[in-house]
């Protein structure tokens, strides 16, 4: 098998130009014929949807929470990245697509990459015309801020809310199509399956997560927006529901997943207190634009309050390692640091897992209220968590699971290799390489949903015409039928542990071996321990009460049990991929200042893994990643 | 920390309800509330009894999904911190009486336990609740200078987290609190401005078509909010609403 990734011919500049070009269309009133079928309702899937609906589609949109205004989207904080150069400091398309390329490490595919900064402009001007309300300076023009791994101010940003007001304007738009009967909404179903016929994906199989009725649907397409993965840890900032199910069901159904190992750690979250935590908060990386970031130069100044330590006795160590970047290193570098930091023995806080962000200085700069104004609801959210005031004495951070790079395999079109299944926003691979930077999800989620997906489904829809699938083909049914069984089997366990006390062992287990540094040994060691995990969870689950009602055991069960599966790839590509890029360290594989060394020569590729059936290894797939236009470098933010 | 439990248990939409006993035992005092109610559900499974259901996801006081009303409380005795989510055990004492009940109000329908179906919200945005506006067609953002303090209050009205506390909160279970932020948020920007007639007409039917009482001025809704969305943007609906209604009467509606 080898994977056409679709990329135009012609110079980088003119690819997505050319692409549109020549797209194929599909007509006003052939597009009424059209059904699409949306999983998700995040910034991916509600953009899509709306954009989708208002062009004629007809959209069935689906997601798991009560309404789709609650999809974790929504809990972003600092801000969207676009190359809009409204500072007039130097920014450019070239330069976002630039920093995008050498912060995901060299690992992402550059006219995807191009394209995404490209159209990153038109999302700022489309989320005004929703009335998204950006911050404003006095003469009423927008505001921007920086962030890290750029040396320009182009993050657009609405409080530390930015998240949520995108989402709340593409929800808005799909609200304006589900009332306009464009779009037909399924909040609180959780999409179980992917069905295919003869090849081409065109339907999925739900569960109704209130009456508990499994049911199928047909369509000429199928989106899925369902996010990333970042919940196979267990503790992440993800949102309780997150999951992998939809990807890797369609993973098991023949697409392929890319880069699993590719995960982000985000430097700047609330620090672990304690073993009953459920999730971990994170404090928007817009923080590093003003606080600065230490830890004790001695270990045994670690227990003392942080104002009895005086200046001199001090490390800020991202000044002194990174000194053009500073506090604003990217993300994987800066977590790695932290990292570094405590496992010194120089951490602060309980357990000696966090670092000092001190906003004294800013605040002698800039005044209180400019940090007020600035970050107040992240010193209130800082305070109201840990009982610590942040004005007065630093914040502890610690880094935790954030974002996964990797995703479902999509070509130039965010087609996966199942013709029919498009794949947008996180929960696809290809934009952000080995490490996404900050304020780039967003940009991504809403690039694909508005303005990509709407000019490329047409490849695949034009091919369709005449081909409408019959809903009682026998292939629906049977997929049903799996998805009951899998349900039956879960409730049948009835063994003593509970699906929670499974789900931490598990995330324990990749934290540790496939978290900020992994190496051989460990990815070896958790390649032993999960199946038998898993082994163990299939035969001592707890799944109480029954299928055919509100059940969040039963939900949060079969998530778990697909997170114990894809566990296993996740370790199994982080180490095949022996190098380190990104996010993905190995520990092997670094320079003698410690930095990630990279392997171009063996791994410039996406790994995409393909599922060879229950007890078989998967097979790699290797999409070279050509670069005609960059050259490969050493990323240095030094 | 111990405490001690009464929480609404209800299977399913029909049926009658219930206040059931439980203690929760060994609560660490850093942990969350809906952490609290982890715990226990954990130890419910393991005696094997249906854990308690409850609506939460990203626990970080910004999806708007969890919903419990605690002793008489939408979100909380911690009045406009935060959501239920946002609350830490540590502001409860050792051994304290906790009653813990679902959003109540007619036009939530109870799902289970303590979960609620708020869709009426979103029905309430789908009647009016957005800016026209066709993907890929929009002038460059910086082409409509919008005045600081306009797009700050806008913002504030922005920040809703459509949770339905201030519903839940309300002796007339009204929506007005939920209806107003949004009509504020979009009334206020030029760009929102063509269809705030039909905006606000819309809105408010949807919302009395739904089964939402009347706003009366408890402004109870303002004190548990999360997101703090003043009461004030209720008088600025009101005098849109009016002001509509008669443009509408002599058909001269935006």
């Amino acid at each position: 098998m080898t994977l056409d990734s679709k990329i135009p011919a012609g110079p980088l500049d003119r690819k997505w130009t050319t692409f549109k070009n020549n797209a194929k269309l599909i007509a006003p009133n052939n597009k009424r014929k059209f059904d699409i079928i949306i999983v998700g309702s995040g910034l991916a899937g509600a953009s899509a949807a709306a954009t989708l609906g208002e062009q004629g589609f007809n959209i069935k949109c689906f997601c798991y929470q009560d309404s789709p205004r609650r999809a974790h989207s929504i809990a972003a904080q600092g801000g969207i990245n676009a190359a809009k150069n409204y500072q007039n400091d130097g920014d450019s398309v070239y330069r976002l697509f630039y920093d995008t390329i050498k912060g995901g490490d060299f690992r992402s595919r550059e006219a995807n990459v191009y394209r995404l900064a490209e159209v990153s402009a038109a999302i700022i001007d489309q989320c005004v015309a929703q009335g998204v309300p950006f911050a404003r300076e006095y003469g009423g023009l927008l505001a921007n801020r920086s962030f890290g791994g750029a040396q320009v101010s182009r993050t657009f940003y609405a409080r530390g809310q930015t998240g949520q007001q995108l989402l709340l304007g593409a929800y808005q738009a799909l609200q304006a199509q589900i009332a306009r009967g464009s779009v037909k909404m399924f909040p609180r179903t959780e999409m179980l399956d992917l069905v295919i016929v003869d090849g081409h994906a065109k339907g999925i199989v739900v569960r109704d997560m209130v009456t508990g009725e499994i049911s199928t649907h047909a369509g000429d397409a199928v989106l899925l927006c369902t996010g990333g993965y970042g919940n196979a840890f267990y503790l992440s900032t993800n949102a309780k529901g997150c999951n992998v199910t939809a990807t890797y069901r369609a993973y098991k159904r023949g697409a392929l997943f890319a880069n699993p190992c590719y995960t982000q750690i985000h430097p700047t979250c609330i620090p672990v207190s304690g073993n009953y935590q459920s999730k971990l908060t994170l404090m928007s990386e817009s923080l590093r634009n003003d606080g600065r970031v230490w830890v004790p130069k001695r270990r045994e100044d670690c227990g003392k309050p942080p104002h009895e330590i005086p200046e001199e006795d001090r490390d800020y160590y991202l000044e002194r390692k990174y000194p053009s970047y500073g506090n604003l290193a990217p993300r994987d570098i800066s977590s790695r640091s932290a990292k570094e930091a405590c496992d010194d023995g120089r951490g602060v806080g309980p357990g000696g897992r966090g670092v000092y962000l001190d906003f004294a200085d800013a605040i002698k700069r800039l005044g209180l209220s400019t940090i007020q104004e600035r970050y107040g609801n992240l010193f209130e959210m800082y305070e109201n968590i840990t009982g610590e005031n942040a004005y007065e004495r630093p914040m502890r951070i610690y880094p935790a699971v954030h974002y996964t790079m990797g995703g479902l395999w999509v070509d130039y079109h965010l087609s996966s290799n199942i013709p029919g299944l498009h794949v947008l926003g996180e929960a696809n691979f290809s934009d952000h390489g080995a490490n996404r930077l900050g304020a780039s999800a967003l940009m991504q989620g809403l690039a694909d949903g508005y303005f990509v997906i709407p000019y490329t489904i047409g490849e695949y829809l034009s091919t369709q015409f005449g081909k409408k699938v019959d809903p009682h083909h026998p292939a629906f049914e049977a997929t049903k039928k799996d998805v009951l069984e899998r349900t039956r089997k879960l409730l049948s366990v009835q063994g003593t542990r509970s699906v929670d006390s499974f789900h931490r062992e598990l995330g324990l287990l990749l934290w540790d071996k496939c978290g900020m540094a992994r190496d051989k040994a460990g990815l070896t060691e958790a390649l032993e321990k999960i199946p038998q995990l898993r082994e163990e969870f299939w035969k001592n689950v707890r799944v109480p009460g029954s299928g055919d009602s509100f059940n969040q055991s039963l939900e949060m069960a079969g998530r778990v049990a697909d997170f114990l599966e894809f566990g296993e790839l996740m370790c199994l590509d982080a180490l095949t991929r022996e190098e380190s890029c990104g996010g993905h360290f190995r520990t092997e594989y670094q320079t003698p200042d410690g930095e990630a060394l990279r392997n171009d020569e063996l791994f410039a590729h996406v790994a995409a893994w393909k599922y060879e059936g229950e007890g078989k290894p998967p097979t790699l797939i290797k999409e070279p990643l050509v670069y005609e236009t960059v050259k490969l470098a050493t990323r240095s933010y030094k | 920390m111990n405490f001690h439990l009464k929480v609404w248990r209800q299977n399913g939409t029909s049926g009658t309800g219930k206040l059931v006993d439980y203690e929760a035992r060994n609560i660490p005092s850093e942990a969350s509330f809906l952490e609290m109610l982890d715990i226990v559900n954990e130890d419910l499974v393991s005696k094997g009894e249906e854990p308690i259901a409850f609506d939460h996801d990203c626990r970080e006081g910004i999806c708007g999904m969890c919903s419990l009303t605690i002793n008489g409380v939408p979100h909380g005795k911690d009045r406009g911190v935060g959501t239920t989510c946002q609350l830490y055990m540590r502001k409860f004492k050792d051994g304290e009486t906790i009653t813990i009940e679902p959003f109540r109000a007619g036009a939530f329908p109870l799902q289970k336990d303590l979960a609620v179906n708020r869709g009426a919200l979103d029905r309430i945005i789908q009647a009016g609740g957005f800016i026209s506006e066709r993907s890929g067609s929009a002038p460059d953002a910086n082409a409509l200078p919008i005045p600081k303090p306009i797009a700050d209050t806008a913002m504030d009205a922005a920040a809703c987290i459509g949770c339905g506390a201030c519903v839940a909160a309300c002796p007339n279970s009204s929506a007005m609190l939920f209806v107003s932020a949004k009509a504020a948020h979009l009334n206020l920007l030029p760009q929102g401005k063509p269809e705030k007639d039909r905006r606000v007409l819309g809105m408010v039917r949807q919302m009395d078509a739904e089964g939402f009482g009347n706003c009366s001025n408890y402004y109870e809704c303002e004190a548990v909010c999360p997101a703090h969305i003043p009461a004030s943007f209720i008088a600025m609906l009101n005098r849109d609403y009016t002001a509509a209604s008669i443009r509408e009467t002599t058909s001269a509606t935006a």
